[in-house]
């Protein structure tokens, strides 16, 4: 039988009941989010389940609320079951104060540079990973650049002194 | 000799057995701009380690300010020998996004455009193995067509190595006479260079030997370390995104996914040459449908989105409302709905996905890149222990790093 979406969703709940929130399915893919605490643990049963098997990491990125309080940091998998071509999305909520979420490098080893990437930019402390230190900024670097307190310029700004660039 | 006192070295340094190596930043071997400190116990690799960031350019951050069509030219920046692949995937993603349904003339055009990608991509990689294991002649032959294939991108959208192809929901312009005629050349006279290329480099036991055994990494631990693209189906598995998730019509062509088996430097250039000839079928294939297109079907060349595709300039001058929606696009006026989505596409190194998150403003609200490249050069530490020094630099062309698409 080809996994579906309600499949995975009554299989997660079965065992994991109300403990995962957030069910939705933005342009088919399943999406659904769980306590921090508890992202091992979903992991960990969506890639040992032998009719769930999600054993493919395709991306693991954040996404930085600053206006939802308490979980301003969201941690964003893509898993795939390349065997029945089934793709499900899963998060994590974080508080900026203490970012910590377990890393996922024990299951996939291509978590590595995505978690260290994931910590250079949004500054996500994930426990346990083996060597968390900034992947593609440089190494001095005392701030997490991909979160909404550093916004880019505004391009429609007037107060620039235009002289300099010949437009006095 | 006493003088020499003075010089600090590093505690243990003058009793240590091994040498370090710098591999680059700018090395000729690594093409690009990425770095490997080698630990070596004479020729051996005993460790390495990959550093990766030299030419980060913040991307994602910058896309969070832009309007959706000037997000194209920052895609066109990951991996540069394959942009236009970058540039339909992004405008894919978008036309996911709002739900544009491109007509059929479009997604062939679209076809021949990435598959032409496709063959400069792998042409690059294959013949780059080739100048690494000591043989610069076969890249002579099969660069000139690379030539051509940029000649052709030129006359469909003016720009050569970055090329910013491609709109919201099809193309800027049909394809002109120039094009069709350049593309007949390129069927008919590239077969010839790409078996030239393969007569100097298959079965020659020069290459063989190299290639074989070295670099190799099984199915399991490329799936785990994330591989896609022909470096996981040299490995054996045949996971292809334009079979799996069809995109752009895929499903309307016949074409095979060629797996190697041992998932070594010579299965990558084995699956990588293979894909180019698939490649070229698929191009035959869409140039045939393309010319079953008969009376105004023939003349299509983009999906009716007056409020994102900007309007064709002649239009703008004389007519009211293609000067608004001119205004609205450049002004970057039009919202884009609230909206969470993933596409991927199969580039020229494998998966490359896109992830968008609108909130309902003029630019995304966060934008991922799922850069193939960046993924699995984090197995390149793994797979180059243990090996000889001349052979790491044969992994690192066949892996096709491009340093666009790992720094994003």
């Amino acid at each position: 039988m080809p996994l579906t979406n309600e499949i995975v969703q009554s299989r997660l709940t079965e065992k994991f009941g109300d403990v995962l929130t957030g069910w939705e399915a933005p342009y088919g893919m399943l999406t659904f989010s769980a306590p921090r605490e508890y992202n091992l643990k979903v992991l960990n049963f969506l890639f040992d389940e032998a009719d769930l098997a999600y054993r493919f990491l395709t991306d693991l990125t954040a996404v930085h609320y600053p206006e939802r309080v308490g979980e301003e940091l969201c941690v964003v998998y893509h898993l795939h079951n390349l065997v029945e071509n089934h793709r499900i999305r899963f998060k994590v909520y974080a508080p900026v104060s203490q970012p910590d979420v377990y890393t996922a490098t024990g299951l996939f080893s291509s978590a590595n540079w995505m978690e260290r990437e994931t910590y250079d930019f949004f500054g996500i402390n994930f426990v346990g990973h083996p060597n968390l230190k900034r992947v593609l900024n440089v190494d001095e670097m005392d701030y997490f650049p991909l979160r909404k307190e550093f916004p880019l310029e505004d391009q429609t700004r007037i107060d620039k002194d235009d002289e300099m660039f010949g437009r006095g | 000799m006493s003088d020499h006192n003075h010089i600090k070295l590093p505690e243990g340094s003058i009793e240590k057995t091994t040498t370090t190596l710098n591999l680059g930043p700018t090395h000729p071997a690594t093409h690009g701009v990425f770095q490997n400190i080698l630990e070596l116990d004479g020729e051996r690799i005993i460790k390495a380690e990959a550093t990766v960031g030299y030419i980060h350019r913040a991307f994602e951050k910058i896309a969070e300010r832009r309007p959706l069509y000037q997000i194209t030219t920052l895609t066109d920046r990951l991996n540069y020998c394959s942009a236009p692949i970058n540039n339909m995937g992004w405008h894919l993603t978008v036309e996911k996004m709002l739900g544009i349904k491109t007509p059929k003339r479009v997604d062939y055009l679209r076809v021949i455009v990435m598959e032409l990608a496709r063959i400069t991509d792998h042409l690059i990689c294959t013949s780059i193995v080739g100048v690494d294991a000591g043989a610069f002649t076969g890249f002579l032959y099969v660069m000139q067509y690379r030539e051509l294939v940029y000649e052709i991108y030129e006359e469909i959208c003016g720009a050569r190595l970055t090329t910013n192809m491609g709109r919201v929901g099809g193309f800027e312009r049909n394809f002109s006479a120039a094009v069709w005629e350049k593309l007949e050349r390129f069927l008919k006279e590239y077969p010839k260079a790409q078996k030239e290329l393969e007569a100097l480099l298959v079965r020659n036991r020069i290459f063989y030997e190299r290639t074989r055994g070295t670099g190799a990494i099984s199915a399991e631990r490329a799936l785990n370390y994330g591989f896609t693209g022909p470096n996981l189906r040299a490995t054996g598995v045949d996971y292809d995104v334009r079979v799996h998730e069809p995109y752009s019509s895929y499903e309307d062509f016949n074409f095979q996914i060629p797996v190697g088996t041992t998932g070594d430097n010579h299965d990558r250039f084995m699956v990588r040459t293979e894909e180019i000839w698939q490649s070229l079928s698929i191009i035959e294939q869409a140039y045939q449908k393309i010319q079953s297109f008969k009376g105004a079907e023939a003349d299509v060349y983009h999906a009716d989105v007056p409020e994102y595709y900007l309007p064709a300039k002649q239009d703008v001058y004389t007519k009211m409302e293609a000067l608004i929606w001119h205004f609205k696009i450049v002004m970057g006026e039009t919202d884009i709905p609230p909206a969470e989505v993933y596409q991927a596409v199969e580039g020229g190194n494998g998966e490359l996905g896109y992830y968008l998150i609108s909130d309902g403003g003029r630019s995304p609200y966060r934008l991922h890149f799922r850069r193939p490249c960046f993924i699995y050069y984090q197995a390149y530490e793994e797979i180059v222990k243990g090996s000889m020094l001349s052979d790491a630099v044969i992994t690192m062309s066949s892996l096709n790093l491009i340093a666009g698409e790992m720094d994003a």
